[in-house]
């Protein structure tokens, strides 16, 4: 295989890594939402840790895609 | 990376209207060399003066004339105060008083930095890992060092997890310091990704409109609308994190768990 080919197959393989944050950011907010519908008085006060949670789980996508970026422009 | 020497055509994108990774490119304003170190003025020192300068003018000029019923700019600066010293307060405690200073120039900064790369034809200085590293890098150190001034070399206890069965501890010990060390590396990361990759995704949907026309390039304009909306958001929610990780990290050094 061409090292040009195994680059860009290894950078879209990286971007995988996404679907992980996707999941997660999706557990977040459903379950925000969901403890939010049952005990709306303390939701607001939950809001900066859904925020914080949510940045957290996107970050270990975002990881991956700079793997793949890496692999694009560096190597 | 974002010095995008070699971005251009050989990796595939071809005909590609706009090239996704032009915008992160330093340019030189004012060529310095001083001793055979290049402190060049680039564009990337010039956003953030710029960022500083506005930061301290709204706030100097806002405060100057105080109220008891605050003018509009005095309440902005008085909302984004009380904003910083909320999170202080829930995240380190009365201590935290302190460092009140330091998380708020920190999330002002990287909170302007951001925006103003969200302005078009702006330059995000965030979007540079040397950047957002030795911001990291310094807090790391300096909560560090706040550890170990407070706590002396019981600091280390802080390595040690409570209640743990005792052959356990190897193991753990060892996962704890990895952990440790890795706090710049994801803080810096998760910084820089969030804001090259949505730069990114709006030059490469731009470029969508582009290629699809005059009859088919209002949907991804429509979809790039929504995009910008969201990526102030994430402009604002990242600097809120960055702050936030720089409240728990001290929190750690203050108080060990």
């Amino acid at each position: 295989m061409e090292p040009e080919a195994a680059k860009l197959i290894g950078a879209g393989i990286a971007c995988i890594a996404l679907a992980g944050a996707g999941i997660g950011i999706g557990t977040i907010f459903g379950n925000y939402l969901a403890g939010a519908l049952r005990n709306p008085s303390a939701a607001q006060s939950q809001f900066p840790n859904l925020l914080l949670g949510f940045a957290l789980a996107e970050a270990t996508g975002l990881f991956g895609l700079v793997v793949a970026l890496i692999l694009l422009f560096v190597l | 990376m974002a010095s995008s020497d070699h971005t251009g055509d050989h990796h595939g994108s071809g005909s590609f209207p706009a090239d996704p990774m032009h915008q992160f490119e330093i340019k030189r304003l004012l060529d310095i060399n001083i001793a055979g170190f290049d402190i060049s003025f680039t564009n990337s020192a010039l956003f953030m003066l710029i960022a500083v300068f506005i930061i301290s003018f709204t706030t100097i000029i806002s405060v100057r004339k105080n109220s008891i019923i605050p003018s509009r700019m005095q309440s902005i600066v008085e909302l984004s105060y009380e904003f910083v010293a909320d999170m202080v307060r829930q995240n380190v405690g009365s201590q935290g008083k302190n460092y009140f200073p330091f998380i708020f120039t920190l999330f002002m900064f990287v909170l302007f930095l951001n925006m103003l790369g969200m302005i078009p034809y702006g330059f995000t200085v965030t979007s540079h890992i040397a950047v957002t590293f030795a911001l990291a890098m310094l807090i790391f150190i300096g909560v560090t060092i706040i550890g170990f001034i407070k706590h002396g070399l019981g600091f280390f206890g802080f390595f040690v997890p409570k209640g743990v069965p005792i052959f356990m501890l190897p193991l753990l010990v060892v996962i704890e310091v990895i952990s440790y060390f890795t706090r710049p590396i994801s803080l810096s990361v998760r910084l820089f990704a969030n804001m090259m990759a949505g730069h990114t995704m709006l030059k490469v949907f731009s470029g969508f409109v582009i290629l699809m026309g005059f009859l088919g390039g209002w949907l991804p304009l429509a979809v790039m609308v929504a995009f910008t909306g969201l990526e102030i958001l994430i402009a604002f929610l990242q600097a809120y994190v960055f702050a936030i990780l720089t409240c728990i990290y001290l929190n750690d050094a203050l108080h060990m768990h």
